[in-house]
């Protein structure tokens, strides 16, 4: 049965009819850390959507002067996609000292199975923490590169602010179906990454 | 009639109350074969650029050219008559090679733009190699305002023809108090050989 409102059809068949509009950006997955080695977002990234976005929201360390990372899974059980990636940031202190702006050759990665480093180093103090977005275009495809770019703001272990970019691309072509985050060391005391997918 | 539940109006006169999201998928174009360009024109093939939306998002996923040459769009104010709008622009990246060559971010005076009707580029030549590709996404802000100028911003990732990852940040203003109603994508030559395009609108109420 339909369920028609001013002449226009809002329901029918079991879902809502091909007319109304709804919205683009579906959250489908929420992890919260306790305590844990990582986040890993195993399942729910395919063909689906063109594109996912990762929103992590205040990621504390365990341990104070760690990166946060993260890794993509290209078909096999491993976190391992071999990357090309950049990585730029911008850099001010609580006390005023110099601030800074410029590319990192530390935290990047050339035809690499490592870590994405997005931030570092994140500090530990209670209240300091990492937040942030990643962007992964079209991870199903299996005729080009996958492109990611990321983009955080973290209070780092020295009382600073840290604005850094880091992208790249998976150079696989195999599909990324698997997307895991980690500190560089120690455990991921508290924090939420959300998954969405945009249709 | 209205549909109400638990005592909340679900929807009533031919639309729903409750939220169904914020952002709005307004139009898919995916090539099927190369073309020169690829235009959303407002009014035009089911495609909204008005004052429907407050802002409006551009994804570009995988676009795929057939010569090495930059990516780049432009905006009309004539329903795509002219892409001709003047922009002042800003335009920084950063690259790295798979061989860790040339890691570097700068400003790139020579993808900026000075009160000037051309097309922005939005990246460096993506390679034309079979697995190369470009994507990322365009922000344009409010472009039925006839009272202010239309800021916009870009993000966007690609391999470029030495094999470099760039990453690329393209921000700046179309300097016309005209409404915006068409964009086009382009690359500086050739065709777009293969890609999709998807154009959102996000609502502010």
């Amino acid at each position: 049965m339909g369920v028609i409102s001013n002449g226009t059809t809002l329901l029918d068949a079991g879902a809502l009819d091909s007319g109304i509009a709804t919205g683009a950006m579906t959250l489908l997955s929420t992890l919260t850390a306790s305590s844990s080695a990582n986040l890993t977002f195993a399942s729910g990234i395919s063909s689906t959507y063109k594109e996912y976005i990762f929103k992590f929201i205040d990621i504390h360390p365990a341990t104070d002067n760690v990166g946060f990372t993260a890794n993509f899974r290209d078909g096999s059980s491993a976190y391992d996609a071999t990357k090309t990636t950049t990585h730029f940031y911008a850099y001010h202190s609580e006390g005023d000292d110099t601030p800074a702006f410029g590319y990192r050759t530390d935290q990047d990665l050339a035809q690499a199975t490592g870590t994405l480093n997005l931030g570092i180093p994140v500090g530990a103090d209670a209240d300091q923490c990492i937040t942030g977005t990643l962007h992964l275009f079209e991870p199903s495809s299996t005729t080009f590169v996958k492109h990611f770019l990321a983009n955080v703001s973290m209070s780092g272990s020295a009382n600073d602010v840290h604005n850094s970019y880091a992208s790249g691309y998976c150079n696989v072509t195999a599909a990324i179906d698997g997307v895991q985050f980690a500190m560089t060391s120690g455990n991921i005391d508290a924090g939420t990454i959300k998954m969405y997918g945009i249709k | 009639m209205a549909i109400i539940s638990n005592a909340v109006t679900m929807a009533d006169a031919g639309a729903f109350s409750v939220s169904l999201g914020a952002m709005t998928l307004i139009k898919t174009i995916t090539l099927s074969s190369a073309a020169g360009n690829v235009s959303f024109v407002h009014g035009s093939s089911s495609v909204v650029l008005d004052d429907t939306y407050p802002i409006y998002k551009f994804v570009y996923l995988n676009l795929h050219p057939s010569a090495n040459q930059f990516a780049q769009f432009n905006m009309s104010t004539d329903t795509g008559s002219n892409y001709n709008v003047s922009k002042t622009t800003t335009n920084f990246n950063s690259s790295q090679g798979e061989g860790a060559e040339y890691p570097a971010v700068g400003y790139q005076a020579g993808n900026d733009l000075a009160n000037d009707t051309a097309y922005q580029v939005l990246s460096f030549q993506p390679y034309t190699g079979n697995d190369s590709s470009i994507s990322g996404e365009l922000t344009l802000f409010n472009p039925s305002s006839t009272t202010f100028v239309k800021h916009f911003m870009a993000k966007s990732h690609s391999m470029h023809a030495n094999a470099f990852a760039i990453q690329t940040y393209v921000a700046g203003y179309c300097n016309t108090t005209s409404a915006v109603d068409a964009v086009n994508f382009q690359f500086s030559s050739g065709n777009i050989d293969s890609g999709t395009i998807k154009l959102y609108g996000i609502k502010d109420s």
